[in-house]
């Protein structure tokens, strides 16, 4: 008998070992944003009710604000969980928008689109070659990187935006829906269902976790930390331009700041939604629900009428503290 | 274990490893037997971890030949040692804290499912590995409460036993194990000692780096001990008194290099 929970002896018993398991495992950590989402939401429900919080048009809103959010969150909960860190997300998604636009405009939707993507990933792989093989700090590489895309980024149409004009694309990626579900919805939902099994499925999620956890370990037992390094800013990267694809989508124009100063927001929606910032931990679901909770926050204090150079204020406070109150349940773990 | 002309399962000679100018290793030679434990020794720095890391493709020796099953190989990475069935435990244990026991102990040996469209993406077959595990664990007594734990829950002596069951699952032919049962309680201790020699019992050629001379007498058969980077002994270790070991690891007396 090596494993007293081999057969339970009913759905009861098994479903509080499962509990058991959490607890002493994890905390109540896993659930700490879906309470701090019912939280935030509750409130502004009631203090924002004459301000047309609860409105569908409103929640609508929210849901399509969390979607660039929340696209890049689970690129970048892989990044963290291999104990690196991509900022160059910003304006990878930026420049992206304008390589969709470009894309779109020569080659039809869809390889407007494939063509974004592949681009951003190349941006990690760049990215991630230069972390490991030149063996500088991810965090500086993509530092310079943020710089340099950016730059290219407002080199490339000077500063316009470049308008789009292909509906095909607005149905897929923008303002179109399925039946009666938003086509932003449904790629937040993709995304979101294939970077979890990702992690928890594949041996590549694996990997990844294992790296960020403990380098040395994961190399001692042959994995090629090299790789899973690389691979997982590629992740980041390309997903941080399929956000910009959805964005471009939703505007109808490719331009050089479009998400550019989601950054810190994503950093936070991940962080909130329970993944580890120094690696080892990471969850797809939490990244989802902390990006929900970003875009609450940021469409709550502007209904609640507070100028842009305020919000900037509050909501730089609010993410010092919710990350401050995620990292101090993460330590008591 | 494969043939019965060759009990050599591996064979070090000339190791040579410097850090700069240090010579952590210098002509070093050491050979293994399947179905027995030789015992590693020797003071702090004497260049027992080093020569482990070697043949575990941790590093990469300067000169020297490193044979398994009579072959001479480069061994280049951990990968490549853990292909030729060269399994370690180090001193740090290389357990995952995060990932439960079943991953850690499939790790980078992880079972897939979905044919090759599966094996190609890595479809994790965890029922299959949580079912392998359990009869991994049952096969060298080692008792977990709960396979879906993540290691950091598990007590020191639990970890331990799970490194070294990983060695044993994959392992089928050389075990090095690197202090293997420092830091733990007397029983906990025991148990390591128990799941050595059932893997000598089952065929393994293990390598056992100890400062516990109890260890040695209890489970060794033979000891090579390194002095200074160079081997200073290799005995049977029937036929020496811990005392002369000691004298061996301190440098005070000099051994048969040539047995």
């Amino acid at each position: 008998m090596t494993d007293s929970s081999v057969a339970p002896t009913s759905k009861l018993a098994a479903a509080t070992q499962w509990l058991d398991r959490r607890r002493s495992d994890a905390g109540l950590r896993p659930y700490v944003v879906y309470l701090a989402a019912l939280l935030i939401f509750a409130l502004f429900a009631i203090i924002l009710r004459d301000d047309g919080f609860l409105t569908a048009n409103n929640l609508l809103n929210i849901g399509r604000q969390a979607t660039p959010i929340a696209v890049m969150a689970v690129g970048m909960a892989f990044a963290l969980a291999a104990s690196e860190i991509d900022l160059s997300i910003g304006s990878v998604c930026a420049f992206s928008s304008l390589v969709a636009a470009a894309g779109v405009a020569n080659y039809g939707f869809v390889a407007g689109a494939v063509i974004a993507v592949v681009v951003g990933a190349g941006i990690g792989l760049l990215n991630g070659v230069i972390a490991v093989k030149v063996r500088i700090p991810s965090f500086l590489v993509t530092l310079g990187m943020l710089g340099i895309v950016s730059g290219v980024a407002r080199n490339m149409n000077n500063l316009q935006s470049r308008p789009i004009r292909n509906d095909n694309f607005f149905a897929v990626f923008g303002g179109g829906s399925l039946g009666p579900v938003s086509s932003l919805l449904i790629w937040t939902v993709i995304v979101g269902l294939i970077g979890h099994l990702v992690l928890h499925q594949l041996r590549w999620g694996r990997h990844v976790l294992s790296v960020g956890a403990d380098r040395s370990a994961a190399a001692a037992l042959g994995i090629n930390t090299d790789r899973i390094r690389i691979t997982a800013l590629m992740a980041s990267a390309a997903a941080a331009s399929f956000a910009g694809v959805l964005l471009a989508g939703r505007l109808a124009i490719g331009r050089h700041d479009l998400g550019e100063n989601l950054l810190l927001t994503v950093i936070a929606a991940v962080v909130i939604g329970g993944t580890n910032l120094f690696g080892g931990r990471a969850s797809v679901a939490g990244a989802i629900v902390g990006s929900v909770v970003m875009a609450m926050l940021n469409n709550g204090l502007i209904l609640m009428g507070l100028r842009v150079s305020d919000q900037l204020i509050a909501r730089g406070a609010i993410i010092i503290l919710a990350v401050a109150l995620s990292m101090r349940e993460q330590k008591e773990t | 274990m494969t043939s019965v002309a060759s009990t050599v399962a591996l064979e070090v000679e000339g190791l040579c490893k410097s850090f700069k100018a240090v010579r952590a290793l210098d002509q070093v030679a050491l050979r293994l037997e399947y179905g027995r434990v030789t015992a590693l020794l020797g003071d702090n720095g004497a260049g027992k971890s080093t020569l482990v890391k070697c043949i575990s493709g941790v590093y990469t020796p300067d000169s020297g030949v490193i044979k398994v099953d009579g072959a001479a190989q480069t061994i280049a990475s951990p990968e490549a040692a853990r292909s030729l069935g060269i399994e370690t435990v180090h001193q740090t244990l290389a357990v995952i804290d995060p990932l439960d026991v079943v991953e850690n102990l499939f790790l980078n040996r992880e079972l897939t499912r979905g044919g090759r469209l599966g094996t190609w993406l890595g479809v994790l077959d965890k029922k299959r590995m949580r079912t392998e595990s359990k009869e991994i664990l049952g096969r060298l007594e080692i008792r977990i409460p709960s396979l879906r734990r993540s290691m950091s829950a598990l007590s020191g002596g639990q970890r331990q036993a799970v490194a070294i069951g990983r060695a044993a699952a994959w392992g089928q032919q050389i075990v090095l194990l690197d202090e293997p049962a420092a830091a733990l309680g007397v029983e906990q201790a025991a148990r390591v000692l128990d799941l050595i020699r059932n893997l000598r019992d089952a065929g393994v050629a293990v390598l056992l780096i100890t400062h516990n001379m109890e260890r040695v007498t209890d489970v060794c058969d033979r000891a090579v001990v390194l002095h200074q980077g160079r081997k200073a002994a290799e005995v049977d270790v029937s036929e020496v008194t811990k005392d002369d070991l000691v004298a061996y690891i301190t440098g005070a007396r000099t051994g048969n290099n040539d047995p």
